[in-house]
C-alpha cells in the first residue's frame, strides 16, 4: 500500500494505492478519473509540467533595458506533462535557447523535448516595442 | 488637465478587472481599465507556474496564458484601457465619482464616472510586518518579488535560499528556484500545518527533498552586508524551545508570510474596511460603503484560485451595471461569521436571488459539517470531505431557503 496525494488539481485528493487479491492495482480517495489515471503514472512512469523561462532578445539581437517596458524573459512550458528524470536535461536546453520578438503564445522552442512527443512552447504572446 | 467620461472605471488590470470590465462592456456600459503596469494581467504575467483555470476553462494553464485569454477578449470588444496610469485619488465631486490618475504619457488626468469596480489586487506582507529578529543585510524577499526578478527581469536573487513561511507563492519559488540552479535548503513555517496548497507541498518540496519545518520559528537573521544565515527555534505546546535552536547557513532569505488587500485609495476614500479580511465592508451585490463602488478580486479578500477571483468580478461587474440601470436591492439580511469561520463573504444576503459566498475555516479537520442557521434554526447542512484555512470555501444560498426569515433575521455559517 502507497499513499499518495493527487497533484492533478488544486483539490489534493488523498489517494491509496493498494494491490487486490487478483493482484490488480486499486485507487481510492480519488474524487475524479483524473486521480487514477495520476496514481498509475507516479508509481510507473512519474511525471511534471514544466515551467521554465527563456531569454527574450529585441528584434535587433539586443537584450531590453532596464527602463523597457519589455520583459527581458519569455515564460515556456511543456505541452503535456514530461518525465520526471529527464527535467534537470531538459532545463539544460532550455537554458541554450533565446527567443526573437516578437512571439506569439504557442510558438514552439522545442519540438519533441528529449526524443519524447513533448513540446515545449512560448506561453505569451510579447510584442517588441 | 486631461479629462475623460465613462459609466464605470475599473481600478486594475489583473484578473480581477478583466473580468469585472468585460461584464460592464457586455451589459453595454461604456467602462475604461486604469492599469499601473505596462501591460494588463496583473500578477498572474509573473506567474509562470500552471495550474490556473481548472474551473474557469476546464484546463490546466500557465498564469500568462490565462490573463491572455482575458486580453484577447478586452481587445477584440474595443474597451478602453489607460496603462502605466497610477489612480491617486478617488472623490465624489457634483453626484459622480471623480478619479484622479497620472501617467508618463498623459499625465494627470481625471476621470469622471457613475460606479467605479476596485480591483487592486493584494501585495505581499513584509519583514516588518512579522518583525523576524537580527541584523538587515541584503538578500532578504518577499517570494513575489523573488518570481517577478526570476521570471520577468531575469535575475538570480540568490544561490542559497531559506523560505520563511508556506504560502504557495513561497512554494513555487521553492521549486522555481531548484530548477534555476539554487539550492533550497529549507521552508520554515510556524503553525503545525501548512499554509499552501497540499499539491504544492507535494510537487514544490517532496518533489526536490526540500525538507518543512512546522510550528518552527525564525528567531534570528544574521549577516552584515550580506544574508549568512537564520536562526530557527522550535516551538512546543506554544512556547519557544530555545535549547534546540539551530542555525542555518544562507545568502537568501524569501518571505511567503500572507498577502493584504491593497486598500491605500479605498481608505483615502473614506470606504469601510473590514479588520477581518482587510479589505472593504460590502453588501450582497458587492457594493462597498461609497454608493456605486464595488469591489472585487484580492483587494476585497485574499483568494487562493483565480478562478474564484474571476467568479467574484463577474458578480461585481454585472452589479454594478445592474447599478447603473437603477437596480438596488428591496432586502438584505445580516451575514455573520459563526463557530470556527473566520470570514463570510459577502457580509449581506439577497433574499431576491441567489447568492454565492466565500468563506474561510479557522480549523484543519476532516469529515467536517458546513451549517447555515437561518436564527439559529439549521436550514442547510453540507459534509465536507476536508476542510483547512488555506482553501477557501464556497456556498450558493436561493431565497427560498431562508423563506422564514423576519425583517431583523441573521444568517450565520457555521462550521462544525
Amino acid at each position: 500500500m502507497r499513499e499518495l496525494i493527487c497533484i492533478t488539481c488544486p483539490l489534493g485528493c488523498r489517494l491509496v494505492v493498494d494491490t487486490d487479491e487478483h493482484g490488480e492495482m486499486k485507487v481510492t480517495g480519488n474524487r475524479c478519473v483524473r486521480g487514477e489515471q495520476y496514481a498509475r503514472e507516479e508509481m510507473f512512469n512519474p511525471k511534471r509540467v514544466v515551467t521554465f523561462t527563456c531569454a527574450a532578445l529585441l528584434p535587433d539581437g539586443s537584450v531590453p533595458g532596464p527602463r523597457s517596458d519589455l520583459p527581458r524573459r519569455v515564460p515556456v512550458r511543456t505541452t503535456v506533462a514530461f518525465p520526471k528524470e529527464k527535467i534537470p536535461e531538459l532545463l539544460d536546453a532550455l537554458r541554450g535557447i533565446t527567443v526573437r520578438l516578437p512571439v506569439v503564445r504557442g510558438t514552439v522552442v522545442l519540438r519533441q523535448a528529449l526524443g519524447t512527443e513533448v513540446d515545449v512552447i512560448v506561453a505569451r504572446s510579447i510584442a517588441s516595442k | 488637465m486631461k479629462e475623460l467620461s465613462f459609466d464605470a472605471v475599473v481600478i486594475g488590470g489583473g484578473a480581477a478587472g478583466m473580468a469585472a470590465a468585460l461584464e460592464l462592456d457586455t451589459r453595454g456600459h461604456s467602462v475604461l481599465i486604469v492599469e499601473r503596469e505596462a501591460t494588463l494581467g496583473g500578477i498572474l504575467m509573473q506567474c509562470i507556474h500552471n495550474g490556473f483555470g481548472l474551473i474557469e476553462f476546464n484546463e490546466e494553464l500557465t498564469g500568462p496564458e490565462f490573463a491572455q485569454r482575458f486580453e484577447e477578449d478586452i481587445r477584440n470588444r474595443n474597451i478602453q484601457t489607460s496603462l502605466r496610469t497610477t489612480v491617486l485619488d478617488i472623490r465624489e465631486e457634483g453626484g459622480l465619482k471623480a478619479i484622479y490618475c497620472v501617467s508618463p504619457s498623459q499625465g494627470m488626468m481625471r476621470i469622471e464616472a457613475r460606479a467605479i469596480v476596485l480591483a487592486m489586487g493584494c501585495r505581499e506582507r513584509t519583514r516588518g510586518n512579522i518583525r523576524i529578529p537580527g541584523t538587515r543585510p541584503a538578500g532578504i524577499y518577499t517570494a513575489g518579488l523573488a518570481q517577478r526578478l526570476i521570471n520577468i527581469e531575469g535575475f538570480i536573487p540568490g544561490k542559497d535560499v531559506v523560505i520563511i513561511g508556506s504560502g504557495d507563492i513561497g512554494l513555487i519559488m521553492a521549486r522555481r528556484m531548484s530548477w534555476s540552479g539554487c539550492k533550497v535548503h529549507a521552508v520554515i513555517e510556524i503553525l503545525p500545518y501548512p499554509s499552501g496548497l497540499t499539491r504544492n507541498i507535494v510537487q514544490c518540496l517532496d518533489d526536490f527533498g526540500i525538507p518543512l519545518y512546522l510550528s518552527h520559528l525564525v528567531t534570528n537573521i544574521y549577516g552584515k552586508d550580506r544574508v549568512e544565515g537564520i536562526e530557527v527555534t522550535p516551538i512546543e505546546s506554544g512556547a519557544l524551545m530555545h535549547e534546540k535552536a539551530f542555525r542555518i547557513a544562507c545568502d537568501t532569505v524569501l518571505l511567503s508570510v500572507g498577502l493584504v488587500p491593497e486598500n491605500e485609495l479605498s481608505r483615502n476614500a473614506g470606504i469601510e474596511l473590514q479588520p477581518a479580511t482587510n479589505g472593504p465592508w460590502v453588501d450582497s451585490t458587492l457594493m462597498t460603503t461609497m454608493p456605486g463602488v464595488f469591489a472585487c478580486g484580492n483587494v476585497l479578500h485574499v483568494h487562493d484560485l483565480v478562478d474564484y477571483v474571476v467568479e467574484e468580478a463577474r458578480r461585481a461587474g454585472a452589479n454594478a451595471a445592474a447599478w447603473l440601470s437603477g437596480y438596488r436591492p428591496a432586502r438584505e439580511l445580516r451575514v455573520k461569521a459563526g463557530p470556527n469561520i473566520r470570514y463570510v463573504m459577502p457580509m449581506r444576503v439577497n433574499l431576491e436571488r441567489e447568492n454565492r459566498f466565500y468563506m474561510r475555516s479557522l480549523i484543519v479537520k476532516n469529515d467536517a459539517r458546513l451549517e447555515v442557521r437561518l436564527d439559529g434554526a439549521v436550514v442547510r447542512s453540507r459534509r465536507l470531505a476536508h476542510v483547512q484555512p488555506s482553501e477557501m470555501l464556497s456556498l450558493m444560498l436561493v431565497p427560498e431557503e431562508l423563506s422564514a426569515a423576519g425583517r431583523d433575521s441573521t444568517v450565520e455559517i457555521a462550521l462544525l
